[in-house]
């Protein structure tokens, strides 16, 4: 069927364009200076590639359309509304915890040093 | 396709171990607390694909959902913890100390 070929092209697309996000949080992680760059980085890329990774996950577990398999699509997509809305709220609550700790920020002068 | 879904787990695996450097050798405390909350949403996606690879997708979700809440519950409990109780930076004072000198 060509149907299911064009829904697993979507799904590879959907997959591949999450794991290059999730590699670029890595990334931000691991080669940003402050604690504040990496939590801009981790807080966006992180979200984003996992959005997109269950998006596809949904989109593949749709091929035999059964009651069972809706309902499984329905909690994987109750999924991707709670890490939509805790991973900010968690970016928030460390950064507020960073600054109330007395963590500096960098600026231009920590730069040129 | 259960080998793309095979690549993609083993791809998320080696990026959670790049995330675990983060997490151990992180020069500050807020740092590991971020890497480990990278750590358990990237769990979360490996389990679900986990379940596709076996299966078992219904009884996998569960696993991940509970995950997810358990991972942001320890990120918040960690974030409060470390604002008021300890002093994060070597040389900085607790916060208490500096409300008293306000």
């Amino acid at each position: 069927m060509i149907v299911e070929y064009i829904i697993d092209a979507f799904v590879i697309i959907l997959v591949l364009l999450g794991l290059f996000f999730l590699f670029t949080a890595t990334v931000g992680l691991l080669r940003f200076p402050d604690f504040y760059c990496k939590l801009q980085a981790t807080g966006k890329g992180d979200t984003l590639g996992a959005i997109l990774i269950l998006l596809g996950v949904i989109l593949y577990n749709l091929h035999d359309f059964s009651l069972n398999n809706f309902l499984v699509c329905l909690k994987i997509l109750f999924i991707i509304i709670f890490i939509f809305h805790a991973n900010p709220v968690a970016t928030h609550a460390i950064t507020k915890a960073g600054l109330d700790a007395d963590v500096k920020p960098l600026t231009k002068e920590d730069i040129r040093k | 396709m259960e080998n793309f879904f095979i690549f993609t787990i083993i791809v998320i695996g080696i990026l959670v171990i790049l995330c675990l450097y983060r997490a151990i050798f992180g020069p500050t405390v807020m740092d590991r607390i971020v890497a480990v909350g990278v750590i358990g949403t990237k769990t979360t996606v490996i389990l679900v694909l986990i379940g596709i690879y076996y299966k078992r997708v219904e009884m996998f979700v569960d696993i991940s959902l509970a995950y997810a809440l358990l991972n942001f519950i320890a990120t918040l409990a960690a974030s409060k913890f470390f604002r008021t109780r300890k002093s994060i930076l070597p040389g900085t004072k607790f916060m208490k100390d500096r409300e008293a000198e306000k």
